[in-house]
């Protein structure tokens, strides 16, 4: 056994973390502030320029094609740097990874490169509802075919990037006959497309920059070759897709636990009270141990999970495992740094308190940590 | 032992239901988004009294004793933690005012703090010296009838919309018997406040930082006597750790009461949310260490009341206990929403934003431990502690 990084996977880990310190965490801060999307198209160009919003997707379409383990690392990295970077990266690669996984030919090569390059600032996974969340199988948006056309009506809820995606993958309920789960298809659904209309973006709690937007649609016309996959095997997709994805929000939350203990170790170190250091006081220092004892943990649950996956192996349990973890354990470092800085942690005056309010979302989305147990369990009681 | 309310307590806390809920409930949320501090309805909760609730009847306020102010807080807190945060505060430092000004002192300033026509901050923290307070170096230097104040505070609540500026100061020699109490208005000549601090909640009341230079003070504004300034703020501390505390647990219980509606109304894989017993567990395991803490505040509360020789003790472990217990049951209120609970259409993340900064402030909960540490190692202390 060999934890060790290969040397591509290094390069990559070094060249997100020089990126995040150079680019992303001068700028976090003020796009929090002012949910400056311009702002945050500019970085995610220069993470396509990087090769970073196609990690896992093959050379032939201008991915990076460095496997799972270096998306994982990378992706810490960049969620160390700005979250909502890091979100948008993470959804990204996803839409590319389902297009990648379940596309034609022809669909590859047109979304692919576009996705790949950052010609398309991101892509939108457009599965939950307002009624259907944690369940997504009980979606409404319907598509019906008409020709050589499907129909979509419905409105999706909660979509990353929706303002600034050039493709949106869509799920929808093609057969409402079939059992729950059954008649549901995905579909490849361009931005500007008429019938197309993204709602005004939610006020959010963290993750400022990173627009959740209603997708509307309304008599939306997609070509007959839109649909991705087979039809009425979405579900199956979104399932196995979000299984990926979790690698991705469990990485993304492990950079902001990071962040937030790397800046309260810095500051315990400085700041004195009592005559001495806060770093030497045995309180703040066990503090301070056990939160970095559990982000260590959850780097290698997520490096289990990644490697599982990069092997072609199952790696749904462990995948599970590591999001409900490494996101709990995140939110819990972001409010043990937060508690080590005092008063001012409470403040703007340092990132504390946006690393908390940004972490606490990776414990909802892709899958609440509720959802992640209930696969763990589930998946454990398959093996008796 | 009996733990129901009286006919009086019940009669607060009906008022203050009334009041929570019709004045504050209605605004928090967009005084939250707008950083809006609610003067006019902090002067409506003077005249129902909670403006100076523990502040003696002979200097205007109530009278009351702590455990019936927490009853009271906690009512408020439910409509908005942080308009209720900052009204304790002004509590804590008007009854100051009235346990320790001279005649004058709380004839110029007691009845209108009493009624909230005017607002009081107290200021203790300083750039160096938060948890160590008994460090602080802003000084006062006798000049005559005067006392000359320079130095700064910071993190105060209140600065730059309150009338009263509670201030501990250095008049002696270095540590905690060197401090002396003076009641500045916040107008006199030579006092300026920093910018309005962005916090992660508590955002409806500023909170700047103070600069005096050469603030010129009569000698009659002085609280107490010379060298016993430590002494009130850590009285006061005592008490304004109940608040806080209880400020926790009003808002815990606004928003499990606002899980519980939830859950049972919000459906995913055909069942509503209470039905899966996830849900239901972790409601057993909310409203239990909700009931826990609540009964903890009240009795450190009574130990207050009753002069109890280990009463910093009991409100030490009741802060500690009550702000971590509270910011819990608001988080996992929030998870009880999904998304929902993310977004500020649901007041559930300013729950969580709120109740935050009480772990921190009026003693972070590292500092409470000390003291209830310090204390426990002592001989017979557990004997007298249980
Ligand atoms: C900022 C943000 C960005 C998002 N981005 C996207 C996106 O790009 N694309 C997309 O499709 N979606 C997105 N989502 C949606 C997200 O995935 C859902 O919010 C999430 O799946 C939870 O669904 P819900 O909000 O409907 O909560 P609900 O499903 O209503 O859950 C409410 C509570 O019940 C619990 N619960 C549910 N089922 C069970 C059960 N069986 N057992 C025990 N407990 C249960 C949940 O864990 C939760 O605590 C985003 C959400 C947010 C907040
Ligand atoms: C929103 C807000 C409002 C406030 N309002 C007021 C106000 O109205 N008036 C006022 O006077 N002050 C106010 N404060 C200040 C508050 O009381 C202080 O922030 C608090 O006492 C902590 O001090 P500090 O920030 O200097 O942290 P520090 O004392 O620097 O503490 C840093 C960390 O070290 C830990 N630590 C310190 N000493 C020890 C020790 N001996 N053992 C173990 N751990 C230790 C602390 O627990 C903390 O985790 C406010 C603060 C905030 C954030």
């Amino acid at each position: 056994m060999d934890l060790t990084l290969t040397e591509e996977q290094a390069m990559i880990q070094d060249m997100a973390r020089k990126f995040a310190d150079g680019e992303l965490v001068p700028v976090a801060a003020q796009l929090d502030a002012n949910k400056d999307y311009d702002l945050l198209k500019e970085k995610l160009k220069q993470l396509a320029e990087l090769g970073f919003m196609g990690l896992n997707i093959s050379a032939e379409y201008g991915g990076t094609e460095a496997g799972v383990v270096a998306f994982s690392v990378a992706m810490t990295e960049i969620g160390r740097g700005c979250a909502s970077t890091g979100v948008t990266m993470s959804v990204t690669n996803m839409v590319a990874e389902v297009i990648q996984a379940i596309g034609n030919d022809a669909q590859k090569a047109k979304y692919l490169p576009k996705l790949c390059s950052g010609e398309y600032a991101a892509g939108s996974f457009c599965l939950s509802e307002a009624g259907a969340g944690s369940d997504p199988a009980g979606m409404r948006t319907r598509a019906v075919r008409e020709g050589d056309q499907w129909i979509l009506n419905g409105t999706k809820m909660w979509i990353t990037s929706a303002p600034y995606a050039g493709v949106f993958v869509v799920w929808a309920v093609t057969d409402p006959e079939k059992p729950k789960g059954r008649g549901i298809s995905c579909f490849l659904v361009e931005a500007g497309t008429p019938g197309l209309t993204v709602g005004k973006a939610e006020h959010k709690m963290g993750q400022h920059a990173s627009a959740t937007c209603p997708v509307i649609f309304e008599d939306c016309a997609i070509p007959a070759d839109a649909l991705l996959g087979e039809l009425d095997d979405g579900y199956r997709i979104a399932v196995e897709e979000l299984a990926g994805g979790r690698i991705g929000i469990g990485s993304l939350a492990l950079g902001i636990g990071l962040a937030a203990m790397d800046y309260a170790r810095q500051y315990m170190t400085e700041r004195e009270q009592f005559g001495q250091t806060i770093s030497r006081m045995q309180g703040p220092q066990w503090m301070m141990g056990d939160a970095y004892t559990e982000l260590e943990a959850a780097r290698l649950l997520l490096m289990n999970a990644a490697c599982l996956k990069q092997a072609g192996k199952p790696f749904n349990k462990q995948a599970a495992m590591a999001k409900v973890y490494a996101t709990e354990a995140a939110n819990r470092a972001c409010y043990t740094g937060l508690q080590l800085m005092g008063g001012v942690g409470y403040t703007q005056e340092c990132p504390l308190e946006r690393h908390a309010r940004d972490a606490r979302v990776t414990s909802i989305y892709e899958g609440t940590s509720e959802i992640q147990r209930l696969i763990v369990a589930r998946e454990l009681l398959r093996e008796v | 032992m009996d733990f129901s309310l009286n006919e009086d307590q019940q009669a607060f806390v009906d008022s203050a239901r009334a009041f929570s809920q019709g004045v504050l409930a209605p605004g928090a949320a967009e005084w939250d988004a707008t950083s809006h501090f609610p003067v006019a309805e902090l002067k409506q909760a003077g005249e129902l009294g909670f403006m100076g609730m523990y502040t003696p009847e002979a200097a205007g306020g109530l009278g009351m004793t702590r455990l019936d102010a927490s009853l009271i807080v906690e009512e408020l807190a439910k409509g908005c933690t942080s308009t209720t945060a900052f009204l304790t505060i002004h509590n804590m430092a008007t009854s100051m005012v009235g346990k320790y000004g001279s005649e004058a002192l709380i004839e110029e300033w007691c009845y209108d703090l009493t009624m909230g026509v005017k607002l009081a901050s107290y200021c203790l923290t300083e750039p160096g010296a938060g948890s160590d307070a008994g460090s602080l170096r802003t000084s006062a230097v006798r000049d005559g009838d005067d006392y000359i104040v320079n130095g700064s505070k910071v993190f105060i609540s209140g600065a730059g919309e309150t009338d009263a500026l509670v201030v501990m100061l250095r008049t002696g020699a270095a540590g905690p018997k060197g401090i002396t109490a003076l009641l500045i208005p916040a107008d006199a000549e030579g006092v300026s406040y920093g910018k309005n601090e962005e916090k992660m909640g508590w955002k409806c009341q500023p909170t700047r930082m103070i600069s005096f230079d050469n603030v010129r003070v009569p000698v009659a504004n002085r609280l107490g006597e010379e060298g016993q300034g430590f002494a009130i703020a850590m009285e006061g501390l005592d008490g304004g750790r109940i608040n806080i505390a209880t400020c926790s647990i009003g808002t815990a219980q606004q928003a499990l009461e606002e899980a519980v509606a939830y859950v049972q109304d919000r459906k995913q894989f055909d069942v509503a949310i209470a039905d899966f017993q996830a849900t239901q567990f972790r409601l057993a395991d909310m409203l239990t260490e909700l009931v826990a803490a609540r009964q903890m505040v009240r009795l450190a509360a009574f130990k207050l009341d009753t002069r109890d020789s280990q009463a910093t003790t009991y409100c030490a472990m009741a802060k500690r206990f009550a702000t971590d217990i509270g910011f819990k049951i608001c988080n996992e209120a929030l998870q009880l929403f999904g998304g929902y609970g993310y977004i500020k259409e649901y007041p559930m993340e300013r729950h969580v934003r709120d109740t935050r900064v009480h772990q921190i402030l009026e003693g972070t909960n590292e500092i409470m431990k000390v003291i209830v540490a310090r204390r426990l190692l002592m001989e017979g202390a557990l004997e007298v502690i249980k």
